[in-house]
């Protein structure tokens, strides 16, 4: 069930337990800074390729650049 | 979390072409004195000179950061409480900010000291001027004979 986090300790506990992370901004933006392990996913190409790509069974946490 | 932007603003390891670069957390300086409101100019000049500091960063006890005594401050005379001697509120900078950035903001502004702190405004540190500049042109330094090969 999909869930809005507000708290980066929060996406740190999850990362430490084999969250999947994956971050939706353009290909520049994910190459100059992204989190530890972060998958990059662009938001135009998310539902061809995140099947594919992410583990449906494990955790995800999908992230922008802010909460606007 | 708050997005990239969150988590960049409190400091935390990322990975990219970015994080080989260095920024304001960097290079400022943990070891900056620190001291509270209620004490007096007096005693924290004493500890801030045996340190080998001229500058100051006034937080609480959860390091969020109230205020800044720079050298002008630190050679008042008397022995007033900080609260009333100390720059209130200072402009901080955020971790993440680039070096090269840094430096220009502080020469550009003739700071000669800015607190780097977290999103949360806790103390991570005090950016020196002179560590920024001398660190931008290692960057630029470096820049150019990647370039020039």
């Amino acid at each position: 069930m999909p869930q809005q986090i507000h708290d980066r300790r929060e996406v740190q506990a999850l990362i430490d337990r084999g969250a999947q992370v994956v971050e939706v901004l353009p290909r520049e933006e994910f190459d100059e800074d992204h989190l530890p392990g972060a998958i990059h996913l662009p938001l135009p190409a998310i539902e061809d390729d995140a099947r594919r790509r992410l583990d449906a069974h494990a955790p995800i946490v999908v992230y922008c650049w802010d909460s606007a | 979390m708050d997005g990239k932007l969150d988590w960049l603003a409190a400091g935390l390891p990322t990975e990219g072409t970015n994080a080989e670069r260095p920024r304001a957390a960097t290079l400022a300086r943990r070891d900056v004195p620190t001291c509270r409101v209620e004490e007096s100019l007096g005693r924290v000049r004493v500890r801030v000179r045996d340190a080998g500091w001229d500058a100051c960063v006034v937080v609480n006890d959860e390091r969020v950061v109230f205020g800044l005594l720079r050298a002008a401050e630190l050679e008042r005379d008397g022995d007033e409480p900080i609260e009333r001697v100390m720059r209130p509120g200072p402009s901080t900078f955020r971790p993440h900010v680039p070096i090269d950035e840094m430096a220009a903001f502080m020469v550009g502004h003739d700071l000669p000291n800015s607190p780097i702190t977290s999103s949360d405004g806790r103390l991570i540190g005090l950016l020196r001027r002179e560590d920024a500049v001398h660190a931008a042109h290692e960057l630029h330094a470096g820049e150019l004979e990647r370039d020039e090969r």
